[in-house]
């Protein structure tokens, strides 16, 4: 039994990178003060919190004085959310798209049920957003739009720079969930106007508990969490210093991997997408090939179900995910796929494989090999299509 | 990730009688390809003795819908028909030694696979299309209502998230909650009365009896009288009786009486307690 683990779920978590977790540590044991206290013990503290802000703000190519930071990419969502809505009381109409995140979707649907006109924007079988659909619903009634950087499913990316200034037409405020966009595509605030972005510290091999929001000056926000005048009255809460420094070595390696993040994952990623497209019995990719974040694919293995695919995967030591009803802890499958138009038949058996700067060539013929023999053995015992499994046979062993 | 037990993962591992039978007596599907799940179970029969010879299966589904068709073969095998029929959804899990709960629907599919093959060896016809689309409650995974009935008596369950776990109904829109919810009441009732017959009714306090009628009478008789502009209010409870007051409409109408009597204390009867009785009181 190989005790071999491939980690290819980066999407749902990372590793934290060791550079992180060494600069960490001292706040843990020595550097432990308060930065909001008046002795140099805990005063010494706040310059590397200040010094790990302009990080952040470097990797957006922002302004330190615009980074917030939060417990988590959900608490930033909800923070974005409710604070432009508290500060436009007399707005209430807010569009989200068909495909965010449940730390988006589901603050959108309780506001629904709260008094607020709530419109969903579809995408299409490839999962791009329709534009046109975006602009027969903004109204000078709509106080805030919030669409995602890059879907966490699918890796498609949507036109966050159309979208920003189609919203700032009618006076809306436009906030970005960027959480698995930051660190894996470049990200230049001073180009794209974009009000609010949120951003997770554990997506990108920093701790998980530490998140940020950005808020663009000139941007009216209400703060969420009330309490002490931390981070300048924005958000109140002792700061997560060890988190917040770690955070900052994060945002510094994720800009100097860009380049790597671009080349060498993205040249992995498609490697793991064609051969197993190409020599699988049924495999197809789901989403918009062409506009897609470096490291994530999602591949339907049709007649077969995710669980199983899972199951059998963490067997071998590969971790990945699925769209599948199955896995998701209720009865619906993926609310990304299905928005998309994707077949019952192939959402059940779709499979996320997210891939970050540590995963290795080796790995990739590793799951190719693994997930290739789990589709024979699942689509042997699988009633549907039997006559496909003997074609492909015959066609190989031409 | 799903806490099976090692049981589980076996059958769900190394799968016993995955496979075809080509010449097959009995074929019995259960399942569909929408819903995630679905079973094909194929059965040799012994025309003399009824005995099952032997038994293979075929599933598209998670690791616990393997792992319960792969343990429903072993259970059928070598055992007469008139036995195989008696077993239920829950001799499965027991064999397995428990699914976890958001599991039980697997267990459930190999009951009722194994019931279609018997009724086709059997000559007996499937329930026509239109039959059962007349007996379905959620139509997202179109359960009918004897099956949620049979889910629920054989596993004693009684809450609305129980059926889903067991049968996938209610799992979708969510909009059959209310109808699985009153299937629920029957079947309580049903199992209360027959062990202790005179005292079947439920013990409910005023208070509890008080908001269970305020409930019914906002879900189940209100949009009705309000159709007709009129409106009904809750004066008071003495024991069983219940005083209520007619407004609106109502309040004038020559046939309040019979609609109290034949459509207000049916359904307080229905989901209330069966022992009350309605009574109007002028204001």
């Amino acid at each position: 039994m190989t005790a071999r683990t491939v980690y290819a779920d980066n999407n749902a978590t990372t590793m934290v990178a060791p550079e992180v977790v060494e600069a960490m540590e001292p706040f843990f044991t020595t550097l432990y003060g308060n930065p909001s206290s008046m002795h140099l013990f805990g005063g010494q503290v706040k310059k590397h919190v200040e010094q790990a802000r302009e990080k952040v703000a470097a990797l957006l190519n922002a302004d330190s004085s615009e980074i917030v930071f939060t417990s988590c990419g959900t608490e930033s969502d909800n923070a974005a959310i409710r604070g432009v809505l508290a500060a436009y009381p007399e707005r209430r109409h807010i569009i989200t798209s068909r495909v965010e995140h449940p730390a988006v979707k589901n603050v959108f649907q309780y506001l629904g049920k709260n008094g607020y006109r709530v419109s969903e924007i579809s995408v299409d079988r490839l999962g791009r957003i329709d534009l046109d659909e975006l602009q027969e619903k903004l109204d000078t009634d709509t106080a805030l739009v919030s669409i995602m950087w890059a879907n966490n499913e699918t890796g498609v990316i949507f036109p966050i720079p159309q979208i920003a200034d189609m919203v700032h037409r009618v006076g809306a405020v436009f906030h970005t969930d960027a959480v698995q966009a930051a660190g894996k595509i470049p990200i230049d605030l001073q180009q794209i106007p974009v009000d609010l972005l949120s951003l997770s510290g554990h997506k990108l091999h920093a701790p998980k508990g530490i998140g940020v929001l950005y808020i663009r000056k000139g941007t009216h926000f209400v703060p969420y969490l009330i309490g002490g005048h931390q981070e300048r009255g924005r958000r109140a809460g002792t700061e997560n210093v060890p988190s917040i420094v770690g955070l900052g070595v994060a945002c510094e390696l994720a800009q100097q991997y860009l380049t790597e993040e671009q080349t060498r994952v993205r040249a992995l990623r498609d490697r793991l997408e064609q051969e197993l497209t190409s020599k699988a019995i049924d495999a197809t990719v789901n989403g918009d090939t062409e506009n897609r974040i470096p490291n994530t694919t999602n591949i339907s293995f049709k007649y077969i179900e995710g669980e199983s695919i899972l199951i059998l995967l963490s067997e071998a030591g590969i971790a990945a995910s699925s769209g599948s009803a199955c896995t998701s802890g209720s009865l619906e499958p993926s609310h990304v796929l299905r928005a998309m138009g994707i077949p019952f038949t192939r959402v059940h058996g779709s499979v996320r494989f997210s891939l970050s700067r540590y995963t290795t060539d080796d790995d990739i013929t590793y799951i190719v090999h693994h997930m290739l023999a789990i589709e024979r053995r699942l689509r042997e015992i699988s009633p549907f299509g039997r006559d496909e499994i003997d074609a492909k046979q015959a066609r190989s062993s031409h | 990730m799903w806490d099976y037990n090692e049981k589980v993962k076996e059958y769900f591992l190394n799968p016993r009688n995955a496979g075809e039978i080509p010449d097959a007596d009995a074929v019995g599907e259960a399942g569909s390809l929408a819903c995630g799940d679905q079973l094909k179970l194929m059965l040799k029969i012994d025309r003399a003795t009824e005995i099952i010879t032997d038994a293979k299966f075929q599933t598209f589904g998670c690791g616990s819908a393997i792992a319960s068709a792969a343990a429903l073969t072993e259970m059928i095998i070598g055992k007469p028909l008139s036995e195989a029929e008696k077993i239920t959804n829950k001799d499965i899990v027991d064999f397995l030694g428990g699914l976890p709960v958001e599991k039980m629907h697997c267990s459930v599919m190999g009951q009722e696979a194994l019931e279609a093959a018997i009724n086709y060896y059997r000559g007996k016809s499937p329930e026509p299309l239109e039959e059962r689309k007349r007996h379905i409650v959620c139509e997202c995974f179109g359960v009918t209502d004897e099956e949620i009935i049979r889910v629920a008596r054989d596993n004693h369950l009684t809450t609305v998230e129980d059926i889903t776990h067991y049968t996938k109904a209610g799992g979708g829109c969510m909009s059959c909650h209310d109808k699985i919810r009153q299937i629920l009441r029957q079947v309580t009732a049903e199992s209360a009365e027959k062990p202790a017959a005179p005292s079947g009714v439920r013990k409910l306090t005023n208070i509890q009896k008080m908001r269970l009628i305020e409930e019914t009478f906002e879900k189940e008789i209100r949009p009705m009288l309000r159709a007709d502009g009129g409106d009904i209010e809750l004066i008071d409870i003495e024991g069983n009786r219940v005083l209520v007051s007619l407004r609106g409409m109502c309040s004038s109408c020559v046939s309040a009486s019979f609609t109290l009597k034949k459509y207000v204390e049916p359904k307080l009867r229905e989901f209330v307690s069966p022992d009350l009785v309605i009574e109007e009181v002028k204001p």
